[in-house]
């Protein structure tokens, strides 16, 4: 009952920031001025402008037009693509696969090596091993992914001319990029994992446990990393959500015809209507993930079940 | 003599700090008997815990140095293989710990907590394990075991979650259980079950006991044996019996003289100062039971009448108030100049809140609070002044009540300062006055509070409540987290206060014994009400609510002769005011027992009649 209203009470959360979000988006289009003569090509006559205003439903009052819009996006109707002439959502949906695939080799091997080295690091606190995994960590997240990218590119392809440098279709092509994009990600876990698991070996609950009589293997998988998971899930789950609205840079030097290149590409020919399912998309993966992370609370700490 | 159960031999223990090893403890020797107690006694910092985590060798091998011998059954425990000596820990020597809230792992259940053990050490399957919990959960009396076995340690009061760690300790019947201040956490009503419970386990599971603790009370009640411990040695050991009546060391007398005894107070009307013996010298004070002057007015410097706090609770959705704290409900007395009149009562039952109602420190608070004849709950936020320059706090904690980046000097000026009444540098003279007044040199006024120990903090802080020269102090528990030979001075102090400036002390406790000694009234406080209140003869040695008799009782004793006298438990726990939404509190009716003491007429509110 309990958990049941809170995950209740985090669903209405996130519904009031997905309204948020789409006021947000769809005045953004009238802060820069307006719209239909910054859609329009630039040498484009004013007759021209008022006939795509009309056309496009400028001309309605904005309540009117934010309503359309709501229903629209509700409907799975984002407007058509003003450089393509074909709907945004396709758009968005043909380039969804490839930020998907990139996504979730970043986040696994990130989570799985981070998970690993900060538990290492936690248990071995203060050693050798300790000090090399934190320099590691400390660098992964202070290099640019840029120049690590570039860097990358440099060695792999250019020198070694083990891996290509960009594209999409080969499992050798996902290396470099699934690299470059969760280096930072990787380090953070790192980090955040070592910390938390740190924490929680210092409770008293984990002296309880040694006094029992309990091995260190033990204590550190069993008693020790339930409690020490739960900041983490919350960081992973953010982590996720960024990656799937798309790595920009990322994407871009490595040629992968992902949603970042798609939301860059858009902004530049002002393609709005593009720009706009993008970054609704993105908000909409936050608000979900949000949300499955807080489900994953309701597992993980007992003081919500109940 | 039989062949003890285990044996300490010349226990050294040194931790790395500040660039050297430091000895913490040194030379300890002591040996346990089966079916022996022996208390380990001393103050913070005496070693005494630190001695039971090297025996058990839970202590970071790489800050901590062990030396000596730690024989159980011929084997010396320090010179084992980690591999081995995990199978001593909670098989042959299980421990329990002072804080049972944070003592269990907050993300599994109690039942898979109390079967690990099993498991790990005497090769259960989950299924054996299982039942063998649920008998030990029957043990430690946990009733409905198959629905607590399910159930996690934040679903379960501070008491129930100490006997789920002693059904863990036992759950292997260890040989020896090391119980490392296992009450000092909880209620006194609670205390009470669990010592109770841990001798009854004791007589049946042939277990020896080493029991560590502050509370002399404790040691006269549950050990066979004492050792005294000061600054990592043990000072003095034998009988508990002949430790308490023929102390041989002076640090002994001196502790012993510190110890408020229940009951000693018998006969006497008014307050009496601690007769306390100097640890060094082992000479007595020479002030000793000087008694502090009776007030004498007829119109009462603090007057409350039908005070209530009520805090809502909300849950679901959208907040909807589901339930509702009666923290403190339709609380009357009156407190004169010069009167010590005493809170008593267990956590939650609102004596607290009524401290800070009476300060507008908290919200949500109906009745009528008159200082001086002013009501100072309608007073406007600008003219809160009149209340806090006349009414000073003193908190529990003397940690964390003073700003650690701040001089304790400028600490003390700052209300003359806030209150603007006093020039810098008046307020600086003011602070020279004070130090001394409270016990300290007035020079130390530029050092800051890591400088200074607990009570030596405490001090200060009763030096920051005197520099407004108010007429009343609320003192919340100002005494509970001292050692008790600290506690006894900063009482001392307290009383001597009183007599040179007239002070009221509304004096916010649980600890009956310490009450005794200080205040003239008491007024008894349970799920938000005073069930009775009177001088304080009267309610210690006439009790007549069945609350006040059961917190009386529970007290321990620091009497050895006493030893085993209680060995009834009883369930009940220490009960929350929370009330439904639409709950009219019921008028309530008083009985005059004699003058100036009233006891609430009782009813259902506590169903008695199995435990008078």
């Amino acid at each position: 009952m309990k958990a049941l209203s809170f995950i209740a009470g985090r669903a209405l959360q996130g519904l009031i920031v997905m309204v948020g979000v789409s006021l947000i988006v769809f005045f953004a289009l009238f802060l820069t001025g307006d719209p239909a003569a910054l859609m329009m090509p630039p040498e484009a006559s004013r007759v021209e402008i008022e006939a795509f205003r009309h056309a496009m439903g400028f001309d309605d009052p904005i309540w009117v037009q934010y309503l359309r819009f709501v229903g629209g996006v509700l409907t799975g109707e984002f407007g058509r693509s003003l450089r393509f002439q074909r709907p945004a959502v396709d758009l968005l949906f043909e380039r969804l696969p490839a930020t998907a695939l990139l996504a979730i080799t970043a986040l696994l091997w990130s989570s799985l090596l981070g998970f690993v080295l900060g538990t290492i690091a936690a248990v071995r606190q203060n050693g050798a091993i300790d000090f090399v995994i934190r320099v590691i960590s400390l660098l992964g997240q202070a290099i640019p992914v840029f120049w690590l990218a570039l860097l990358l590119i440099i060695v792999f392809s250019l020198n070694l001319r083990w891996l290509p440098s960009g594209g999409i279709g080969t499992a050798q092509q996902l290396v470099l990029p699934s690299l470059a994009l969760g280096a930072y990600y990787f380090s953070a876990i790192t980090r955040l994992v070592r910390a938390s698991l740190i924490e929680v070996l210092g409770e008293n609950y984990i002296r309880t446990a040694r006094a029992k009589g309990i091995s260190n293997f033990r204590i550190v998988v069993h008693h020790a990393l339930r409690n020490a998971l739960i900041p983490v899930i919350t960081v992973q789950g953010m982590y996720f959500a960024s990656l799937l609205g798309g790595a920009l840079i990322t994407e871009i030097i490595f040629a992968w015809p992902g949603i970042g290149r798609l939301a860059v590409d858009s902004i530049q020919t002002k393609d709005f209507p593009v720009v706009q399912a993008v970054v609704l998309f993105a908000a909409f993966t936050f608000v979900v993930m949000n949300f499955l992370v807080d489900v994953a609370y309701v597992f993980l700490n007992p003081r919500i079940r109940l | 003599m039989t062949e003890p159960i285990i044996r300490v031999e010349d226990l050294q223990v040194s931790f790395f700090g500040q660039g050297a090893w430091q000895t913490v403890v040194s030379g300890v020797s002591f040996d346990i008997a089966p079916r022996e107690t022996l208390a380990l006694v001393g103050e913070s910092g005496s070693g005494k815990s630190v001695t039971a985590l090297a025996m058990m060798r839970l202590l970071p091998e790489n800050k901590a140095r062990v030396a000596g011998r730690v024989v159980l059954g011929g084997r010396d425990l320090l010179a084992m293989p980690e591999p081995a000596m995990r199978d001593v820990r909670g098989n042959e020597i299980a421990m329990i710990f002072q804080e049972p809230m944070s003592s269990l792992n907050p993300a599994l259940t109690i039942g898979d907590q109390i079967s690990e053990v099993l498991v790990q050490h005497q090769r259960m399957s989950f299924h054996e394990a299982r039942v063998e919990t649920l008998r030990m959960l029957d043990r430690v009396r946990i009733s409905a075991a198959a629905r607590r076995f399910g159930e996690y340690p934040h679903q379960l009061s501070g008491g129930m979650r100490q006997r789920v760690m002693i059904a863990i300790a036992l759950a292997c019947r260890p040989k020896l259980l090391i119980a490392d201040e296992p009450t000092t956490a909880l209620d006194v009503t609670i205390q009470a079950q669990i010592l109770a419970l841990i001798e009854i386990l004791r007589a049946e599971e042939d277990l020896a006991v080493l029991f560590i603790t502050h509370d002399m009370g404790v040691v006269a009640e549950i050990a066979d044996r004492t050792a005294v411990m000061t600054n990592g040695r043990v000072v003095e050991a034998g009988e508990t019996a002949a430790v308490f009546r023929t102390p041989r060391e002076a640090y002994t007398r001196a502790l012993l003289s510190a110890v408020p005894e229940l009951g000693s107070m018998h006969g006497r009307v008014l307050p009496a100062r601690f007769a306390l013996v100097d640890p060094e010298t082992g000479k007595k004070d020479g002030v000793g039971e000087t008694v502090a002057a009776p007030p004498a007015a007829e119109t009462p410097l603090l007057r409350v009448r039908g005070l209530s706090a009520r805090f809502d609770m909300s849950s679901g959705l959208f907040g909807r108030v589901t339930g509702r704290i009666h923290a403190a409900e339709n609380v009357s007395f009156d407190l004169f100049a010069g009167e010590t009149l005493a809170l008593v009562g267990e956590s939650g039952c609102g004596k607290s809140t009524s401290g800070r109602a009476i300060m507008r420190l908290t919200g949500a608070v109906s009745g009528r609070v008159e200082l001086e004849g002013r009501d100072v709950l309608a007073l406007k936020r600008a003219h809160l002044g009149f209340l806090r320059r006349r009414v000073q706090m003193i908190f529990q904690d003397p940690f964390s009540s003073l700003d650690p980046r701040m001089q304790v000097g400028a600490a003390i000026a700052e209300p003359m300062l806030v209150h603007g009444i006093a020039s810098r540098k008046h307020a600086r003279e003011k602070v020279a006055e004070l130090l001394p007044r409270v016990g300290l040199d007035p020079a130390m006024a530029g050092r800051f509070p890591h400088e200074f120990s607990g009570g030596q903090r405490q001090r200060i802080c009763i030096a920051r409540a005197l520099s407004l020269a108010p007429k009343l102090i609320i003192a919340d528990e100002a005494v509970s987290a001292l050692d008790m030979s600290i506690k006894a001075q900063v009482i001392n102090l307290m009383l001597d206060l009183q007599r040179d400036l007239g002070l009221g002390y509304l004096f916010i406790s649980h600890d009956m014994a310490v009450v005794e000694r200080i205040a003239h009234r008491v007024a008894v406080m349970y799920l938000g009400e005073i069930v009775e209140i009177g001088p304080r003869a009267a309610i210690f040695e006439n009790p007549q609510h069945p609350y006040t008799r059961r917190l009386l009782a529970a007290v321990p004793i620091p009497d050895p002769a006493r030893k085993g006298m209680r060995q009834v438990i009883d369930e009940t726990e220490v009960k929350n005011p929370v009330r439904p939404v639409d709950y009219v509190p019921p008028l309530r009716e008083w009985r005059t027992v004699s003058p100036g003491h009233e006891v609430q007429v009782f009813g259902e509110e506590c169903d008695e009649e199995h435990h008078p």
